[in-house]
């Protein structure tokens, strides 16, 4: 499998009150294209500074050292994906560099796209339309948040807009990164309600975001995450909010969009054996530093670091054993 | 058997919704022993925190009664309400938002003893320090505001608030959702040891079965404000009779199931 | 980076923050540069400014010193503004407090009262209750916080509106604290920020409804104070117009200093905020 981004020596330091707190320390792992890969640890791991990194969503106040190589497999459509590449950020920002692996954006228009990767049944919704000639002059290029990375907070009351439609909401993606007109946009905002299983999406489109339920919310904030048809969708804590059924669907659903879309999985989570269950690839962080990397099984059956499996030790699932028989409490 | 610690019968809140009325919770009953944990399990929106809120007097209910050890809890108002609240506690999910932000330790621990006159004024600090070691905590953190401590820690000064007065029944509300994995398991150990040493019965309000089938004698499973099952937590655990049992039984992260075992269990 | 480094990093804080400590370097002054009556007769009247160096600024109709009053008018509106405004704030915080955490009929008969007063012009009702009552300074300190202390009122009942909502009180409802102690030990220290960010705009108001009160003679009469030099150069204002355009000046820079000052401040905390 291809690698599709690579950390090497990834360092973030936060300022605050004169001193500086690393956040990340010295991180370096590749995440390939088209897998689940899950990063989990406790509050303070530097987990979700890592998915914000990825995602070039960090604050202005973090100092990032290291670099985040990309390895954008070229898309057939080159408004989804432009060519060649990318962008270091001012040296003081740490360098994040894209290497094209594939063929330029003369690809672009023959239907033998030459990667690897799916392209999404909704490809063909979307405008061929190219703006090579612009881009192809242009020898960087940063993987841009909405277009090439989905992103799902936690959250999604704070990452909706509470006065905007969520049709409207999931079309301006839509319409931002893929040239759509308003018209085409809304008919995709649909198309993706339905895909993300919302009631009614007809209603749906409508409605604002308090109008529905938590677990209604996080499936449009899904929607609107992939609208652009992103190579990588990054899940920070997104269940977390949930109750543990809807949290499951959420999963489910997670899982069923990265296959059928072809996209890799960055799921960021507190919680060892949701990640278990859905990622194919863990990767445990605790005080900003990488624990232990491997494969699921591998982790959850023998883990090589005692903090792993303190962790796996602390689930406390229907499984694990009742802690009010260990303590002789009963009446 | 004695007379059951508290005794809930049809407890019922509607709330007005858009000229339509929503029972949160409708005709809930049930009953907590001296020293048992019932778990109030339920998923978002089954009226779980309705029924805590209900139980503490924050809000009244349109129907249905409350008996708690053994005299009748709506009757109590003003003052001897206030002064019965010593034996019913409560530790909430987030526990920043359960204290003042600008409190420090000592001041929330030192309000429970002050108001119920546990405590003199002078003896307060040594009660104060007594709770935080009960707790696991060093007494030095007394001196420390509530935003400088950690969440597990606020916690732990949560449930110190809680057994200041010496309650009986002590109702918690998804008190360890948000805690991380590791410090979870400490506080559901420190629970399991007062209730122990104390006697003391536990509400324990949660959507994660795991948590419950880990702590709790009994459960009460909540489903748009009606009891959907009720029993001893490990049967209802092992073989849920209800569909929302099912489902939450379904729906609980299992370990021994890999990425690809999960993937498959699904195809 | 503490709080004071912080707000002196904005340039309008900054301005504020000089203008200020000016005007309190004045008032404060005043008793020791000019340690006699302000209002006793100084020179030959109706001197212009600069031109003797023993009374800078001139004298007026009668032959005082206008640099002498200038300063213990300082003292006055100062005193004033900053009372006016501390009792304004006082009785909003509290009525604001009560309202919002009673609810129910105490909320509404309070916000009535409210109303009641927010609809009369606050400068009518100081006018009024001056006349009525007779022209001294705490009359005139409780007339202007009678116009002043509805927006503070307003201001915190909205806040505790939402804080009594939060868990924190029903935690203190659990322990069985008692509700007055809830209302102004939980929830009153939180709501203040935003009622406290009123300040600026209330004593600014209250330094010019005090000149304006003095303007129409009814201020103190046993003080000097800006609004009454304005009064008394009018009648010369064609012979001696920097009669009334000095303490014009100071009225307006004094005005001009607390709001920008204010403004530093609301900045201020509104950057702690957000980095907590």
């Amino acid at each position: 499998m291809t690698a599709l981004l690579s950390i090497r020596d990834l360092t973030v330091t936060y300022r605050r009150d004169g001193s500086e707190v690393a956040a990340l320390n010295h991180v370096s792992l590749d995440v390939s294209a088209g897998e689940r890969f899950a990063i989990i640890g406790e509050s303070g791991s530097g987990k979700s500074t890592l998915a914000l990194a990825v995602a070039g969503l960090l604050p202005a106040s973090g100092r990032i050292d290291g670099r985040i190589d990309w390895f954008l497999p070229l898309s057939p459509f080159g408004a989804k994906a432009p060519p060649s590449v990318l962008p270091d950020i001012s040296p003081a920002r740490g360098e994040i560099v894209l290497s094209s692996l594939l063929s330029p954006i003369t690809d672009v228009g023959e239907n033998e796209p030459s990667t690897e990767l799916p392209i999404s049944p909704l490809a063909g919704e979307m405008s061929g339309r190219t703006e090579g000639g612009a881009t192809e002059r242009q020898p960087k290029f940063t993987p841009l948040g909405g277009r090439d990375i989905g992103f799902v907070f936690q959250d999604p009351s704070a990452s909706l807009d509470p006065v905007m439609a969520v049709g409207e909401q999931i079309a301006e993606v839509a319409h931002t990164h893929l040239g759509l007109t308003w018209s085409q946009s809304y008919a995709r905002a649909k198309a993706l309600l339905e895909r993300v299983r919302l009631p009614d999406p007809d209603a749906a489109l409508r409605a604002y975001p308090h109008q529905l339920s938590g677990g209604q919310k996080q499936r449009v904030a899904i929607a609107a995450a992939i609208a652009a048809g992103p190579k990588l969708l990054i899940a920070d804590e997104a269940t977390s909010a949930l109750d543990t059924i809807v949290q499951a669907e959420i999963v489910a659903l997670i899982r069923q969009l990265v296959a059928e879309d072809g996209m890799t999985l960055l799921f960021v989570s507190h919680d060892i054996a949701l990640a278990a269950e859905l990622a194919e690839r863990i990767a445990v962080f605790r005080h900003g530093e990488l624990v232990e990397l491997g494969a699921t099984a591998q982790i959850v059956a023998s883990p090589r670091h005692a903090y792993t499996r303190a962790l796996l030790d602390a689930h406390l699932g229907l499984d694990a054993e009742p802690l009010l028989q260990q303590s002789g409490a009963s009446r | 058997m004695s007379s059951p610690l508290l005794a809930v019968s049809g407890l019922t809140k509607r709330y007005r919704r858009g000229g339509k009325t929503i029972a949160a919770v409708d005709d809930v009953s049930f009953d907590i022993e001296p020293g048992e944990t019932l778990a109030l399990a339920g998923p978002s929106g089954s009226g779980k925190s309705t029924v805590a809120r209900l139980l503490l007097r924050l809000i009244e209910p349109d129907a249905g009664r409350i008996e708690f050890e053994g005299g009748d809890f709506q009757a109590l108002n003003g003052t001897a309400l206030r002064a019965r609240r010593a034996r019913v506690q409560m530790v909430f999910q987030d526990p920043l938002a359960a204290f003042n932000p600008r409190a420090s330790v000592a001041r929330v621990l030192d309000d429970p003893l002050r108001i119920h006159g546990i405590a003199a004024r002078s003896a307060r600090p040594r009660r104060i320090a007594a709770l935080l070691e009960r707790v696991g905590l060093s007494a030095d953190l007394a001196a420390r505001a509530i935003h400088e401590i950690s969440g597990g820690q606020r916690q732990r000064i949560a449930i110190a608030r809680a057994i200041a007065t010496n309650p009986s029944l002590i109702i918690l509300d998804e008190a360890v959702s948000a805690l991380d994995v590791s410090v979870r398991r400490q506080i559901l150990q420190l629970l399991l040891d007062l209730q122990r040493e104390q006697r003391i019965a536990y509400l324990f309000i949660s959507h994660d079965l795991g948590v419950i089938s880990a702590i709790a004698h009994r459960v009460v499973i909540l489903d748009a404000g009606r009891v959907a099952e009720s029993g001893n937590a490990r049967a209802v655990i092992g073989t849920p009779q209800s569909a929302i049992g099912k489902a939450l039984v379904a729906a609980a992260p299992r370990l021994n199931r890999t990425g690809t075992q999960g993937a498959a269990d699904r195809q | 980076m503490s709080p004071l480094r912080r707000f002196l990093c904005t340039p309008e804080a900054i301005a504020g923050a000089i203008i200020l400590a000016a005007l309190f370097a004045m008032a404060l002054t005043a008793p020791l540069f000019f340690p006699g009556d302000p209002q006793a007769i100084a020179g030959p009247a109706l001197l212009p400014p600069f031109q003797d160096w023993s009374l800078p600024l001139g004298t007026d109709r009668l032959g005082r010193d206008v640099l002498a009053a200038l300063l213990h008018g300082a003292r006055t509106s100062l005193a004033v503004g900053l009372a006016a405004a501390a009792a304004a704030l006082a009785v909003g915080a509290v009525v604001g407090t009560l309202a919002g955490f009673a609810g129910g009929l105490v909320d509404e008969v309070l916000m009535r009262i409210t109303d009641a007063f927010q609809t009369v012009p606050s400068f009518l009702l100081a006018l009024a209750f001056v006349s009525v009552v007779g022209p001294s300074l705490g009359v005139v300190v409780a007339a202007i916080a009678l116009g002043a202390w509805t927006g503070p009122a307003r201001v915190a009942r909205a806040e505790v509106l939402s804080i009594r909502e939060r868990d924190f009180v029903a935690g203190a409802r659990v322990i069985g604290m008692h509700p007055l102690e809830i209302a102004f030990r939980e929830v009153l220290p939180n709501a203040l920020p935003p009622v406290l960010a009123l300040s600026s705009v209330i004593v600014a108001a209250a330094i010019l409804t005090e000149a304006a009160l003095s303007f129409l003679g009814l201020g103190d009469p046993n003080r000097v104070t800006w609004g009454g030099m304005i009064a008394e150069g009018r009648a010369v204002l064609r012979t001696a117009p920097f009669l009334s355009i000095i303490p014009g000046v100071a009225l307006v820079l004094t005005v001009l200093g607390i709001y920008l000052a204010g403004e530093g401040v609301v900045e201020t905390a509104a950057v702690r905020r957000s980095l907590s």
